[in-house]
């Protein structure tokens, strides 16, 4: 190991001074501890994956020992799955609710964030410390009074409508977002837009939105994600209707139909997993974009 | 201000015309939000401080009950100190160590110059997972029976715990599931740490100051407003912390949903409760929705200083207006 690291300095045509060999030495060093601990961590970030996909294509038998790799690739789990009653139908009721959900947050928020982030006029920094508080408030604050609304006044229980219409009002997360975003957009352009004889709703629609497009794409994705992640709003409204069953909301019940076929369960645990990390994968820009947009900016 | 106003609004009567268009513009624009703070937030919360002092079941008609479900909360209710000494042991080990692990990630990331991308992904990517799912996965992972990690530590020689089966283990058991999913933070603050400035850091080196001085003495100052941050938003996410600590307890216990079936949530022996499952239990699962009212005006309140708290700090969260 000593020679490796020592071969390039002794490749070197002029001696090194001392100094400089102990510097270079050191700096090596550090790439390697550097570079160990960074092998570690990823160690440790993708062993829980790895092994639910080997445990995901054990045989039933296999599932129930402390194997760690499948002695037989059992790929059939998945279709067994796909076939379980519901699956598809929670499948298709998850596009609904996340597809749905994030297109109307988009169309409802964005008039928001924009009058927010542009507009002058009273009870505007209020407003937007009521977005935040908005934001902030963990959804069980309010659930005992929506549900009374959604069930007992207007028979909703069993749907996905309750989670669904709210959209179409503003979610505070995505207004947040979206006006941190505009507030980045130079004045002169919206002025510009106005001198030019657009009226309002023809500037954001024309010249603002293609600019926050941005914005705007991690805005969509967290609502999707949101949507795809929710449990407590399909336990609240759907849990008595099979039929509405989300994803999220359904994996749970695996465990319940296949006892205690670990293989199964993390068949399909795979499967609600791999859909969001596809998703990462074709939007990683605009989504670490959004995280630090939160989280930094201010 | 206001005399000019007056003033402006008595000479042109055009102006005070434009006035009141850019009103109804204002008001066009803010509609969706304002007809979605009403009743999705406004209206619920007062009628969750009117349900609070009601008896009411769903089946009868609510009746007046005093501070009843009050007391009964506070002193009778033997889910709720258990919750919220739990909410008090996350916030103290949980949300710390997220904070911790969050910047040492993000130091390790902007130091990693081969790969950088590759580790970056792979970092980050536990952080997707969807909590059900990712919860459903450290349940079988950490399960004492056939656990890959028991099998391991077994292996090893290292005594295995009972994880989500065991009281005491089954909070570090939570902890170590939002470790793994440290990537909001990863990005945080390695945003944070690139925005220090290069300087000072060379300035630190010619004076000969220690890795670890250069540490406490460049990078901490810098990027302590985030830190801020990190701590202030986990505060405010444990006070929801509710998918994965009821996923954990249901899918460890063995008891799934289904026809008939009702889980105490809390296994094992109240370990995992938190506030919003409390919430959940006295109204969807006792029909007392009077006292879940209490629990979530208590959650309520809570959320709130945390939330002033973020809001007040200096360069927070809301930026200058124009």
């Amino acid at each position: 190991m000593t020679q490796v690291l020592d071969r390039p300095v002794e490749l070197k045509k002029t001696p090194a001074s001392p100094a400089e060999r102990t510097a270079r030495r050191k700096a090596l060093l550090e790439w390697v501890a550097i570079h160990s601990l960074g092998i570690a961590g990823a160690l440790f970030f993708t062993l829980p994956f790895v092994f639910v996909f080997l445990t995901s294509l054990m045989s039933d038998s296999q599932a129930l020992s402390r194997d760690l790799i499948p002695h037989t690739w059992e790929w059939g789990n998945y279709q067994r799955v796909f076939d379980t009653p519901g699956f598809l139908t929670w499948w298709r009721n998850t596009l609904v609710y996340a597809g749905l959900g994030t297109v109307l947050t988009v169309v409802s928020s964005v008039p928001v964030a924009y009058a927010l982030a542009k507009f002058r006029f009273r009870g505007r920094n209020l407003s937007l410390m009521l977005v935040i508080s908005m934001m902030m408030l963990p959804p069980q604050v309010v659930i005992i009074p929506m549900y009374l609304f959604w069930a007992k006044q207007l028979g909703l229980s069993g749907t996905l409508w309750p989670l669904i219409v709210p959209m179409a009002f503003g979610d505070a997360f995505s207004i947040f977002l979206l006006r941190q975003f505009l507030m980045t957009i130079p004045n002169e352009y919206v002025d510009a837009a106005k001198v030019d004889g657009c009226g309002d709703l023809r500037t954001l629609l024309k010249v603002v939105v293609p600019m926050a497009k941005p914005g705007i794409a991690a805005v969509a994705l967290f609502q999707f994600f949101y949507a795809w992640n929710d449990y407590f709003g399909p336990q609240i409204y759907a849990s008595e209707n099979q039929n509405a069953w989300t994803l999220s909301y359904g994996l749970e019940s695996f465990k319940g139909m296949h006892h205690t076929d670990w293989n199964l369960t993390m068949a399909a645990t795979v499967l609600v997993m791999a859909p969001v990390i596809l998703v990462f994968f074709f939007a990683q820009k605009a989504f670490v974009e959004g995280v630090t947009l939160t989280g930094v900016k201010g | 201000m206001a005399t000019i106003t007056l003033e402006s609004k008595r000479r042109s009567p055009g102006l005070a015309a434009k006035r009141r268009k850019q009103a109804l513009r204002t008001i066009a624009f803010m509609s969706p939000w304002l007809i979605g703070f009403s009743v999705f937030f406004a209206y619920p919360l007062i009628s969750t401080v009117y349900f609070s002092f009601m008896h009411y079941d769903g089946f009868r008609p609510p009746t007046w009950s005093g501070t009843k479900n009050w007391t009964y909360v506070f002193e009778h209710y033997p889910f709720f100190w258990p919750a919220l000494r739990n909410t008090l042991w996350l916030v103290v080990v949980m949300v710390s160590l997220r904070v911790v692990f969050g910047l040492g990630v993000g130091m390790l990331i902007t130091k990693i110059k081969t790969g950088t991308g590759v580790f970056r992904t792979l970092f980050y990517l536990p952080y997707l997972a969807p909590p059900v799912a990712a919860t459903m996965a450290f349940a079988f992972l950490l399960n004492p029976g056939t656990g890959p990690v028991n099998s391991i530590l077994e292996k090893v020689g290292i005594p295995a715990p009972g994880w989500f089966n065991d009281p005491t283990w089954s909070k570090p058991a939570l902890t170590l599931l939002a470790l793994w999913g440290i990537g909001d933070l990863m990005v945080i603050f390695m945003a944070a740490l690139l925005d220090v400035p290069q300087e000072q850091y060379e300035a630190a080196e010619l004076d000969g100051a220690s890795a670890w001085q250069r540490f406490r003495f460049v990078t901490l100052p810098n990027i302590s407003p985030i830190v801020m941050f990190a701590v202030v938003t986990g505060v405010i996410q444990t006070m929801q912390y509710y998918t994965q600590p009821l996923i954990a307890g249901k899918v460890a216990s063995g008891v799934i949903q289904g026809a008939g079936t009702q889980f105490e949530p809390g296994y094992p022996d109240k370990s995992t409760l938190t506030l919003p499952q409390l919430v959940y239990n006295l109204g969807f699962q006792r029909f007392d929705y009077g006292s879940a009212c209490v629990v979530a005006l208590v959650l309520f309140a809570l959320s709130m200083v945390f939330t002033a708290f973020l809001m007040r700090r200096r360069g927070g969260l809301i930026q200058a207006g124009d």
